[in-house]
């Protein structure tokens, strides 16, 4: 009834959990079962070890929060030496969040996690607004959006799924060239850039000033992305920003997302993610529908 | 250690004084084991206005009659929904998270200041446990603002320092004349500037010393990498390889 498809991906349901939001699945194994989620994105994965922005790093703000982690994570080595290790045998979609600051370090990362039997999709993170360096950049401009996914695509080999950045002007321009540049799908948003100033301290909250937006105050922003989005290419959208419940997720399926991805959600409820499959199963059975995909993209 | 997500009732409620209550947690069945120094995570009900759970120390715990205790400062919107709450209401707990203080023998002091001294509670009972009687430390700007003062005196040698001279010495706990180089393990939770004059102290005098930090979170479980400390193997999150770290892996914190 929920199963979906992403391009060669088969999802069990539509339901997966943000990168940089679900650690590597682990943290919530005492929590729920892993094995039931369409997907896990596990934490942005670099070239070398990053030890991120200095703290503090997070501050919550209306219906949301900002964060300023910047890629701390274990480097792709690490990764592919000892965390694969331990989460290879799930039974799921295990697909690595690849970020990165320059052309090269993304097709490092990807090459390497090419090699890993298990990781059948990686998630081209080009829109991370945190990193000093890079990110930023790529995601913003479709001409060097297209150019990184084009050396990525050309030495990595399985699904390709290009993650969009909603700080642009016109996000159906930077669908398009990814798609263009040959990702096999694209998922839409990161976070939205803003500012949280504590008055009392006269300071800002986070370390680096700005950071990123998440939570459900980025929805109806991220609901209208996906929806641009899915009108404009042919490749399959996974949507994302804020949902923390079934009719959430269904808002996003309905604006033509074919799956979605849960966030800062889990911090509020860390087995949000199966209330949200199991929601979705109750809404098929009162609404009479056999098959998921007969409801995606209807409006 | 396994972490649950579970609905507690709150069966008995205290208010101190205008900023500090606690309040008892009965869980719906049997409650597994606690370490001193873990905490849980509060979904604060009723409250548009505060998405995020608090993270709140584990004050007591009674595993005969299955309840935790936990004692709250209001310092902003989300304690203070909290304070609102009445027995009987129910509170949703993630718990029990992070890693606690060793229980270590010897002679053991203790240092608490304002809503720091929550986990010695525990802690010191479970010195007791041990047979062990630790010297326990409190301190405040005044005597108001140190809410439990009795609660402790079964568990250990209790003594008071305030800014104001209102309860035990006056000054500062590491001006307290039982604050000396007298002990093997200093066990220090409070206010980050107090915790860091207790750690150096410490250090200096070749004592081993636990800090427990209470760093701003998220997840509270490891998965966002918000709530990391400078350690000297790089960040660290607060809320999994702590709160409470052994004083040695923290030096660039303590001299920062
Ligand atoms: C591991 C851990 C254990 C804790 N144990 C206890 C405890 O036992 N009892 C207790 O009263 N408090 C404890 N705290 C602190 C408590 O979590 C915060 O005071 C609480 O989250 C504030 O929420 P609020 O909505 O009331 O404040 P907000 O409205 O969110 O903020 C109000 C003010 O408090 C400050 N603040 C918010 N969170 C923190 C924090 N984590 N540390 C310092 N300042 C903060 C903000 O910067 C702001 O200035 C603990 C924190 C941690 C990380
Ligand atoms: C703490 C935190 C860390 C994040 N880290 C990453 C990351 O490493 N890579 C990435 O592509 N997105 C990252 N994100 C963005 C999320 O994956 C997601 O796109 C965004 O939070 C919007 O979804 P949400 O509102 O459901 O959280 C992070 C978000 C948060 C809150
Ligand atoms: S609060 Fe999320 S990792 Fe510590």
């Amino acid at each position: 009834m929920l199963e979906t498809k992403i391009h060669n991906l088969n999802l069990k349901n539509p339901v997966m959990t943000a990168s940089g939001t679900f650690g590597y699945g682990e943290e919530f194994a005492d929590f729920i079962d892993l094995n039931r989620l369409g997907g896990i994105i596990v934490k942005g994965t670099t070239g070398e070890r990053r030890q991120g922005n200095p703290y503090p790093r997070m501050a919550e703000t209306p219906s949301g929060m900002l964060n300023a982690v910047g890629l701390q994570n274990v480097g792709v080595e690490t990764f592919c030496k000892e965390v694969y290790h331990r989460i290879k045998d799930l039974d799921t979609n295990i697909i690595v969040n690849v970020s990165g600051s320059s052309i090269e370090e993304y097709c490092k990362t990807a090459a390497m996690i090419d090699e890993l039997d298990k990781i059948p999709a990686i998630e081209l993170n080009i829109s991370c607004p945190n990193v000093k360096k890079g990110g930023m950049g790529f995601g913003v401009n479709p001409e060097m959006a297209a150019q990184v996914v084009s050396e990525v695509r050309k030495i990595y080999h399985k699904t390709l799924i290009v993650k969009l950045t909603p700080n642009v002007t016109n996000i159906v321009e930077i669908a398009k060239a990814v798609e263009g540049a040959g990702a096999d799908s694209v998922s839409l948003i990161n976070t939205l850039l803003g500012m949280a100033i504590d008055v009392e301290k006269q300071r800002p909250y986070l370390s680096t000033i700005t950071g990123g937006l998440s939570g459900p105050a980025v929805k109806p922003v991220a609901v209208r992305m996906v929806w641009q989005v899915a009108h404009a290419v042919s490749i399959p959208v996974i949507g994302l920003g804020g949902i923390a419940s079934a009719a959430d997720a269904l808002e996003f399926l309905m604006a033509g997302a074919k799956a979605i991805q849960v966030g800062t959600a889990n911090f509020i409820d860390p087995a949000v993610t199966i209330k949200i499959i199991d929601g979705l199963e109750d809404y098929c059975k009162r609404h009479g529908i056999n098959d998921i995909n007969d409801i995606i993209g209807i409006i | 250690m396994r972490k649950y997500i579970t609905d507690f009732t709150i069966v008995e409620k205290k208010t101190y004084n205008d900023t500090y209550f606690s309040m008892k947690l009965r869980h719906p069945e049997t409650l597994p084991s606690i370490a001193a120094g873990q905490f849980v995570e509060v979904e604060v009900p009723g409250n548009k206005h505060v998405m995020l759970r608090r993270p709140i120390s584990i004050h007591d715990v009674d595993t005969v009659a299955n309840t935790l205790t936990l004692l709250v400062q209001v310092v902003g919107k989300g304690t203070r929904t909290l304070s609102m709450l009445n027995e009987g209401d129910k509170l949703n707990l993630v718990y029990p998270l992070g890693h606690g203080f060793s229980i270590e023998g010897g002679k053991v002091l203790l240092v608490g200041g304002g809503a720091g001294i929550a986990p010695l509670l525990h802690l010191s009972k479970c010195f007791k446990a041990k047979g062990i009687q630790p010297t326990i430390l409190l301190g405040g700007r005044t005597k108001s603002l140190i809410p439990i003062q009795k609660e402790f005196e079964p568990y250990g040698n209790v003594y008071f320092a305030t800014e104001d001279g209102s309860l035990g010495e006056k000054g500062f706990v590491t001006q307290h004349t039982m604050f000396s180089t007298n002990y093997d393990h200093i066990y220090t939770c409070g206010p980050t500037p107090m915790m860091k004059a207790v750690a150096r102290f410490a250090m200096q005098n070749n004592i081993e010393c636990e800090v427990s930090l209470e760093n701003m979170m998220a997840c509270g479980i490891g998965a966002c990498l918000c709530c990391v400390v400078d350690s000297d193997e790089g960040h660290k999150c607060v809320c999994k390889e702590g709160p409470v770290f052994n004083a040695k892996r923290l030096t660039n914190w303590i001299n920062k």
